[in-house]
């Protein structure tokens, strides 16, 4: 009875937390596509004024605030990992640069190089960092396996996760049968929840244990990671295209190399429909193969960079005004962004992990009908 | 666009770090944790079901305690009734077979009785009739020397001899 209870009520909540999270989602994309066009105007506006009236300004050049620039600094990634900026200190981690190149072979260096005293950018041992990018002065191609921001914020979280969960698994093996405690109560019922509520019921009881083990690391994966880059000086790696691209490449050849005969006949001689309309299903379905994995990835990075964007906007509003007092109405509105945002942490996890199950599921299906 | 522009970098780093993760967390923490998970429901679930199992035994068992009970006690009331008649029994026997007992011996003890009776009265009367013999004789000696004398005690032997 008690128990029941509980269920109706958990899932009422899971309910809710899509809708909210459809909903949220919306209000992202919305503000995400409109983001880089404010930007872009700004900036003009910015270029525009600058070259009007040069000689009638005398502060000092280059302090105009950049909302459009600042933000899209903060969302992508960067060869050293900044914190802060007060006045002319610049609290800033060096992070080793890995480049290659065909002439001279394998280079590693601190990314501390391209930056003198001044905190000018400037070359190094024949390559130079622009927009974020390392380049040869010479023009060759350089393949740049840098820890970046990003790749230094992925192994902090995978020094994390195996920290906890194998710690958690230790406990496990120790005690099976005993009730768990601290960390382990704390997410043993995230770890049910991920069997019971996504993988059993998608993937349905026969093979559901087969995936267990990859739905866990991506779920864990993409909700630290968020979390993660919900810390003021965080970086936004779940926001990466290249992460969330290689996430959904993962899924697709788990959902695909696991596909049974009931899904390859699915997608290329649809049962139940006339021969003709294959002509026009099979290629759908044959598009519908890559779009899950596809509307993955932008998903996840869209949902993620949009939420970053947004608590960004909304403190940038307090520079663009510059307007102290507009931080009254902004740093209430940017908590409870903030907070949403956590909540949106854990959705987006939630929903990668959910529908690269019902693909799975779809794939390991044996009997439709 | 840079930011829709995926890095070679981060999406090598990013596969090995990613496969690392997924190996050592798959071997050394979901593998345990599902597993043991698993066996801990199952372990509940036994239990659960031992317990309702023990519950109907022990139930069963009481009923079962209870008719033993009820049947013992109707043992014990018989085996106290067939002990009672038994006991009842082997009084009236006792008591029947002391009577008749008794009265064999009473009967016995009659007959050796009127034997000895018979006996000490044959042995009085012989004696007494020596008695009187040797009593006629002293008599008849020292009295008959007159005639009334002995016709007065004929006489009167006459009369106690009818008496007796």
């Amino acid at each position: 009875m008690f128990q029941m209870q509980v269920k109706t009520s958990t899932q009422k909540m899971y309910f809710s937390n899509i809708l909210l999270g459809l909903f949220l989602s919306f209000i992202s994309l919305n503000v995400f596509a409109n983001e880089p066009v404010v930007a872009h105007d700004s900036a003009h506006v910015d270029t525009a004024s600058h070259a009007a009236a040069p000689a009638a300004s005398h502060e000092a050049p280059s302090e105009k605030f950049d909302p459009g620039k600042l933000i899209l600094h903060h969302i992508a990634d960067e060869h050293d990992w900044h914190f802060f900026t007060i006045g002319h200190f610049h609290a800033t981690l060096p992070l080793p640069c890995i480049v290659y190149t065909a002439s001279a072979g394998l280079q590693v260096f601190s990314s501390s190089h391209f930056k003198n005293e001044h905190h000018e950018e400037v070359p190094y041992n024949g390559f130079v960092l622009e927009h974020g990018k390392i380049h040869a002065e010479n023009g060759e191609k350089v393949i740049d396996f840098s820890i970046t921001k990003n790749v230094a914020s992925l192994l902090v979280s995978a020094v994390l996760l195996l920290t906890i969960f194998i710690g958690i698994g230790r406990k496990y093996k120790e005690n099976p049968h005993r009730a768990p405690k601290g960390m382990q109560s704390l997410f043993e019922p995230i770890i049910i929840f991920v069997r019971d509520e996504i993988a059993k019921n998608n993937i349905g009881e026969k093979h559901y244990r087969r995936f267990m083990p990859y739905l866990l690391t991506i779920f864990f994966f993409i909700w630290f990671n968020n979390m993660l880059g919900l810390i003021p000086g965080g970086a936004n790696l779940t926001g990466n295209i290249a992460v969330t691209l290689v996430l959904a490449i993962i899924a697709f050849f788990v959902t695909n190399l696991n596909g049974r005969s009931t899904y390859w006949t699915h997608i290329f001689a649809m049962p139940g429909v006339p021969k003709w309309m294959l002509v026009i299903l099979t290629p759908v379905e044959i598009v519908g193969i890559f779009m899950k994995p596809f509307s993955l990835m932008v998903r996840l990075f869209a949902n993620i960079t949009a939420g970053h964007i947004i608590l960004l906007s909304l403190v940038s509003l307090i520079f663009i005004f510059e307007n102290a007092a507009l931080g009254l109405a902004v740093v209430p509105f940017s908590l409870f962004m903030n907070v949403i945002e956590l909540i949106v942490a854990f959705i987006q996890a939630f929903i990668f992990t959910m529908l690269v199950s019902t693909y799975i599921g779809a794939a390991v299906e044996e009997h439709h009908h | 666009m840079e930011l829709i522009t995926p890095d070679f970098g981060l999406i090598f780093w990013q596969l090995l770090v990613f496969g690392i993760l997924f190996f050592l967390l798959a071997k050394f923490a979901w593998k345990p944790i599902i597993q043991s998970l698993a066996e801990r429901e199952q372990s509940i679930d036994e239990a659960i079901k031992l317990s309702e199992t023990t519950r109907a035994e022990m139930a069963e068992l009481k009923a079962g305690n209870e008719q033993l009970i009820a049947s013992a006690r109707a043992e014990r009331d018989a085996l106290i009734k067939q002990a009672k008649e038994a006991s009842d029994a082997m009084i009236a026997q006792a008591k029947l077979d002391a009577q008749t007992a008794a009265n064999q011996e009473i009967e016995k003890a009659r007959v050796a009785f009127e034997q000895e009776k018979a006996s000490a009265v044959a042995a009085i009367r012989k004696e007494a009739a020596t008695l009187s013999l040797d009593l006629a004789e002293k008599v008849l000696k020292s009295q008959l020397k007159d005639k009334a004398a002995q016709e007065k005690l004929v006489t009167e032997w006459m009369a106690d001899v009818k008496l007796s």
